[in-house]
């Protein structure tokens, strides 16, 4: 829609990630290609993509932060709040579901305390149920942030998510 | 492109190539039932109603996105196809309410008609619907969330078509939601484009909603009182305790100049007809000074007696007419008629808005080289030199978008401020605002180092553009005006707009509210034709423009000012002092500023309210209807034709009346109301028009097209309600004979309108105020 060149700002982001998002921008034959790849960095860097985030990536790319919602909101993938420093998602979907996918996440509701789309008080868990993430193999699976959890069970789970938490401090 | 042949339901039907299957189907009269497509948008594909059935293709297709194809053999109302619809319209209603007798749009919803086509009200889904408040996203945008059907009508047009891009869509699958830009409410140009182009009744307006039902309304369509642009304007009116009140304004049948186009002026600002401050008694200023109310005859007898005494005791060189810019061509004409003849006066002016006099100074000589606003969405390539349009031409500007988007028009824009259409311009030049003159020059050939490589490259450009329309702005005038279109001469087939504010800005020029120039631009000193139709009061001699009225006015040297739907006193920042010597007669809606000082104030109607032509600044003649009706106003016609009565003047001369055709003109209330309506089309569609009395406009039409050759057109094109485009000035035009003109001062004082304003009346619109208002951060366009 505008063939405007954005014009240079401080940024919110990292120099490091300032420079890629340099880069991405000028990646594509169209500017606004690069913007799901950018949208998942800053959430990385940042836990989630905040309205500064937006802002700035519409600026970058030449488009509206409401064309940025538009994509940003299809994607469950991306988020607009905070999740907890370990952000479980449990797969409900129907390899997992068949292989007690359910019992589990409910297993981690109860083991954490916490719903759907949830953290912890102390913002080290939140719990997402999720669609298929690509591990029906080894199914019922949990992803925890970008690390696979396969084959579980209720116990399995527990070490897991007690793992996590003694990390959690460092 | 050349046509193809297919066969559509068994019959054949030809389409040129590349045509769209719905829109061949459409032309051939065959129904295809859609909710995303609209025609002029890019193809959504969403909806899946307009699935029909080709041959050798073994799925359903649309119609929407399919271009027909030489031998194609289609289905377009199987039973298949129509079970396919009906479970589109179940999946559409899983979760839409089906409450059509309390919603908005009950009574012309798409959805509700197709739901009773198909029969798909009843479901088989069992889960609760979703319930959502309404929202109001802005002054005249709401949003019900239920009723949305997804069809991104509204998302297109206001980006694609008014390049706002203020909604967009949010969330996915049957979470999807319509989104406005600011989170929770709206940042936009408030045009109402996404409300009228809703399918069903999830966008609402403030104006309209809940107030009544299409079938309980009235419609009349006429021409939007605001802007030089003069969109057609369907109003929906209802009667109200003292007359027919507006409740709506839109123009869906897509009829006239503008499309479905209106923007927020010509769909939302009709509502200053009901405000309380609206005037429907006459009044004169008593003994005390204060102004109180009085009869329509003791009001019309003083003035008309006083003016009589001053024009025979001090002369009509004491006697000054201030004119409107919204008044109709017909009572322009007989104002200055009024004035000329029965006044004894060429004091007569109004606020120019345009120097229409150096355009048509300039075209004199020329045939067919003033554009109309319809070439502005074809002519491939446009210079825009100052103006912006998108503030002060929301028609044109969208005329100009549209051509960018469906033909790729070039657009060059040439401008002192960073306007909003350099963002559809193949190139935009910025310059001073003091170098518009310098630049026309510049362009014509006459080397100026102030101009760079690129001013220069744009010169180049430009000489090769075989059909340019040139476009300019009120920042251009007397010479630049000439030295332009002398440029633009030189090219092959350019045309030319001059953009003036006002809807009749045009009209009132060409119809010679000024005190040099007679109607057709005939100057006053070589009145020609007029010199005897005037009678012998006219004077040989050009009168006072407005600013020097105000100045004698103020050394106490003008006996009387007579001013007819202007409000001089406020524009041009008149001390009320300055007209304490004279005797004031404002015709005007409201007690203005100017009618605040009067000595005797008369109630008119506005332009909603009355019949006759007006000319958009295109020079695009228009039909303007009585749509509303307000007790206690009269217009300006009817005014003029009573003053100059009282004053004794012969009426008879002053309008033509009464040589018509004469009809039983059948009842205007009661049972057989409608019987007046049928004869006048009968009679228009004859050709022939009642003319009965003084009071009808199409008389002084009569003498209008009689004596200013240049509006020739024809009078059933016009009353079938067709625009009709008139050139400035006719070959061998008088004006070419005047050589001082180029000294003559334009006399122009552009009105800076911007999208929320317009002018005095503006002011009194409830509606526009409040977007005006609220609009304090500036509109949120994309990526700036
Ligand atoms: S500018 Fe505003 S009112 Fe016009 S279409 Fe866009 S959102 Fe609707
Ligand atoms: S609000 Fe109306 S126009 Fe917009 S997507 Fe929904 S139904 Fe279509
Ligand atoms: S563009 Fe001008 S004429 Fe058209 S609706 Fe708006 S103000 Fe009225
Ligand atoms: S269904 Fe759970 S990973 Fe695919
Ligand atoms: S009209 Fe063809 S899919 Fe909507």
């Amino acid at each position: 829609m505008t063939t405007e060149a954005p014009m240079k700002a401080p940024t919110i982001f990292s120099s490091e990630l300032a420079a890629r998002f340099d880069k991405l921008v000028a990646l594509y034959p169209a500017r606004r290609s690069a913007l799901i790849p950018m949208l998942l960095y800053a959430q990385d860097e940042q836990g989630y993509v905040t309205d500064a985030a937006i802002e700035e990536i519409a600026r970058r790319i030449g488009i509206t932060p409401l064309d940025v919602r538009n994509v940003l909101s299809y994607y469950s993938l991306l988020r607009t709040k905070p999740v907890g420093k370990y952000h479980v998602q449990v797969c409900t979907n129907i390899s997992c579901m068949l292989r007690g996918g359910q019992e589990l996440f409910e297993h981690c509701k109860e083991h954490l305390g916490i719903g759907h789309k949830e953290t912890t008080p102390d913002g080290v868990f939140s719990l997402e149920e999720v669609e298929c993430i690509g591990a029906c193999s080894w199914a019922p699976a949990v992803q925890v942030n970008y690390d696979f959890h396969d084959n579980l069970t209720a116990d399995a789970m527990d070490a897991v998510l007690d793992q996590y938490r003694k990390q959690a401090g460092k | 492109m050349a046509d193809v042949t297919l066969t559509v339901d068994g019959k054949k039907i030809t389409a040129p190539a590349g045509t769209l299957l719905i829109d061949a189907c459409r032309k051939a009269g065959i129904e295809i039932p859609a909710f995303c497509y609209y025609p002029g948008l890019s193809l959504q594909a969403a909806c899946r109603m307009c699935v029909v059935r080709i041959e050798k293709i073994p799925k359903l297709q649309t119609a929407c996105t399919t271009p027909v194809a030489e031998g194609m053999i289609v289905a377009t109302d199987t039973d298949e196809i129509k079970q396919s619809r009906k479970a589109m319209l179940q999946l559409v209603l899983a979760n839409h309410p089906l409450d059509c007798p309390v919603c908005d749009a009950g009574g012309e919803c798409e959805l509700q008609d197709m739901t009773f086509k198909y029969g798909a009200a009843d479901s088989n889904f069992v889960d609760v619907k979703n319930h959502r408040e309404e929202q109001q996203w802005s002054p005249v945008v709401y949003f019900d969330r239920p009723r949305c059907i997804l069809c991104y009508r509204c998302v297109r047009v206001c980006g694609e078509g008014m390049d706002v891009w203020a909604l967009g869509v949010q969330n996915r699958g049957v979470s999807s939601v319509i989104a406005p830009n600011g989170g929770d409410h709206l940042d936009c140009e408030e045009c109402g484009m996404c409300i009228d182009i809703c399918p069903v009744g999830a966008l609402t307006s403030d104006t309209y909603r809940y107030k009544t039902r299409p079938w309980e309304m009235t419609h009349v369509s006429t021409i939007c009182t605001h802007c030089g642009d003069g969109c057609k304007t369907t109003l929906g009116l209802r009667s109200s305790s003292d007359g027919m009140e507006i409740i709506r304004g839109d123009n869906r049948d897509k009829s006239g100049i503008n499309g479905d186009f209106l923007c927020v002026k010509g769909r939302y600002a009709f509502d200053f007809a009901n405000h309380k401050d609206r005037l429907t008694q006459p009044l004169l200023r008593n003994a005390e000074g204060k102004l109180v109310p009085a009869s329509w005859e003791e009001a019309l007898t003083f003035a008309g007696q006083r003016l009589h005494e001053i024009r025979d005791t001090r002369g009509g060189e004491q006697i000054g007419v201030i004119g409107s810019n919204r008044a109709t061509n017909e009572e322009s004409y007989l104002l200055q008629k009024f004035a000329r003849s029965v006044l004894g006066t060429n004091n007569i002016d109004h606020h120019r808005t345009a120097d229409y006099v150096s355009f048509a100074k300039a075209l004199a000589g020329q045939e067919q080289r003033a554009a109309s606003l319809r070439e502005a969405e074809t002519a491939p390539a446009i210079l825009l030199i100052g103006g912006d349009p998108t503030e002060q031409h929301p028609m044109l500007a969208w005329n100009l978008r549209t051509n960018v988007r469906h033909n790729r028009a070039r657009i060059y824009v040439v401008n002192h401020q960073e306007i909003k259409l350099r963002r559809q311009a193949t190139s935009f030049l910025k310059i001073s605002a003091e170098n518009y003159s310098a630049f026309t020059r510049f362009l014509a050939g006459e080397e100026n180092s102030i101009f760079g490589a690129e001013a220069t490259a744009l010169r180049e450009t430009l000489a090769t553009e075989p059909n340019l329309l040139v476009i300019f702005g009120s920042e251009l005038r007397g010479a630049a005006i000439e030295a332009l279109v002398r440029y633009g001469l030189s090219l092959p087939d350019t045309k030319f707009a001059c953009l003036g504010d006002y809807v009749n800005s045009r009209g009132a020029a060409d119809m010679g509210l000024y005190p040099d120039m007679l109607p057709g631009y005939v100057p006053v000193q070589q009145p020609g034709a007029f010199a005897t139709e005037y009678g012998e009061r006219f004077p040989a001699a050009p009168g006072l423009d407005l600013p020097s009225m105000l100045d004698v006015a103020a050394r106490g040297n003008l006996a009387a000012l007579y001013v007819v739907g202007s409000n001089p006193v406020h524009r041009y920042g008149v001390a009320a002092a300055s007209l304490k010597n004279t005797f004031l007669i404002v015709q005007d809606m409201f007690l203005t500023e100017t009618a605040l000082l009067a000595d005797v104030v008369l109630p008119i109607a506005n332009l909603y309210e009355k019949a006759g032509t007006v000319t958009n600044t295109y020079g695009d003649l228009q039909l303007v209807r009585k749509a509303a009706d307000r007790a206690g106003v009269r217009t300006d016609l009817e005014l003029i034709v009573r003053l100059a009565d009282t004053m004794g003047a012969d009426v008879h001369a002053l309008v033509p009346f009464g040589q018509g055709t004469r009809a039983d003109m059948g009842q205007s209330r009661g049972a057989q109301s409608g019987e007046a309506d049928r004869h006048a089309v009968w009679l228009a569609a004859q050709n022939l028009e009642p003319k009965l009395s003084p009071f009808d406009p199409s008389a002084l039409l009569d003498e209008i097209q009689r004596l200013i050759p240049s509006y020739s057109f024809s009078r059933l094109e016009l009353f079938a309600g067709n625009d009709q485009h008139v050139q400035a000035t006719s070959k061998n035009n008088a004006l070419v004979q005047i050589s001082n003109l180029s000294q003559r001062p334009d006399g122009v004082l552009p009105s800076m309108d911007t999208l929320f304003t317009s002018g005095t009346m503006g002011r009194y619109s409830s509606k526009l105020t409040e977007v005006h208002d609220s609009r304090n951060k500036e509109i949120l366009v994309a990526a700036n």
